[in-house]
């Protein structure tokens, strides 16, 4: 079995809330994370997927197609835009860097022809970053 | 947000990478100054030399429901400043007591770091990795 890892970048904005905590809670809880204007980030994601080296073409996936499904399912929704509130899943999910790794699991996983989807990494920043291995 | 026994939470990996500078040489006690030389080459000098430790460390858990977080990353931040940077940072490690009968190679600075981290009240430690130099690192996970 091969890993393979697929790399995207996509800018959105965002902030951390909590509606069934009051105005002070959230503050104490998320600091500076709670400006209601929202703050953003460039985040990089890598997507791993696993499977086996297909004998004619000797690809695990087409990378091609695999570019073209991250940036149908995740980029083309999450890129430039705010996520708290134009992306359905953080209607009702905080996106922090670990929701917004989940949330890219469950829109790729099933998606990929011929390969599994292994992890999904997403770095908030460099130096900040969440996996997600499908965990229930 | 409200979580329930019957939804449990996703489980996920938080990685925060903390920056120190440090000093250390590689040396034996037990090796004589040839053996020194020979196991230890241009990191056996006797004035030492440095990196930039990068230290990545990995926590996992349940996504608290009603955070969105695996951990409160300040109180991570706050644990790594009191017991990474205050003592590690711009030091010779060497000089260090938990390095005074253990050779301060990357792979000990990694198990002790590992010990240090375990020892993280606010989620569970997963991996602790350390990239010595942009072209070697090490990972230690109990």
């Amino acid at each position: 079995m091969i890993l393979l890892t697929r790399k995207a970048e996509f800018s959105s904005a965002h902030f951390y809330w909590n509606d069934a905590w009051s105005p002070e809670e959230n503050q104490r809880v998320f600091g500076k994370c709670a400006n209601r204007n929202g703050h953003g980030h460039n985040y990089t994601l890598e997507v791993t997927v696993a499977g086996e080296v297909d004998p004619v073409s000797g690809f695990v996936v087409d990378l091609k197609e695999l570019k073209a499904i991250l940036e149908r399912e995740v980029i083309s929704v999450y890129d430039h835009r705010h996520l708290n509130l134009e992306v359905p899943e953080f209607t009702t999910r905080i996106p922090t860097t670990e929701n917004i790794a989940i949330s890219i699991w469950q829109r790729l996983d099933g998606r990929i022809p011929h390969a599994k989807l292994h992890r999904v990494r997403v770095y908030e920043m460099p130096d900040l970053f969440a996996d997600y291995y499908g965990e229930p | 947000m409200t979580t329930s026994a019957a939804n449990p939470q996703p489980r996920a990996y938080l990685s925060r990478r903390y920056r120190l500078s440090a000093s250390h040489r590689l040396h034996s006690d037990t090796f004589t100054a040839d053996q020194n030389r020979t196991a230890y080459g241009k990191c056996n000098n006797p004035h030492g030399h440095g990196h930039n430790y990068i230290v990545e460390v990995t926590v996992g858990g349940p996504v608290d429901a009603a955070t969105g977080m695996v951990c409160d990353l300040g109180q991570l931040d706050a644990f790594a400043q009191t017991n990474l940077l205050d003592r590690f940072d711009a030091m010779n490690l060497n000089t260090l007591d938990i390095f005074r009968s253990v050779v301060p190679t990357t792979e000990n600075l990694t198990i002790e770091v590992h010990r240090i981290f375990e020892r993280f009240p606010g989620a569970k430690l997963t991996r602790i990795r350390i990239e010595e130099t942009s072209n070697n690192s090490f990972e230690y996970s109990a």
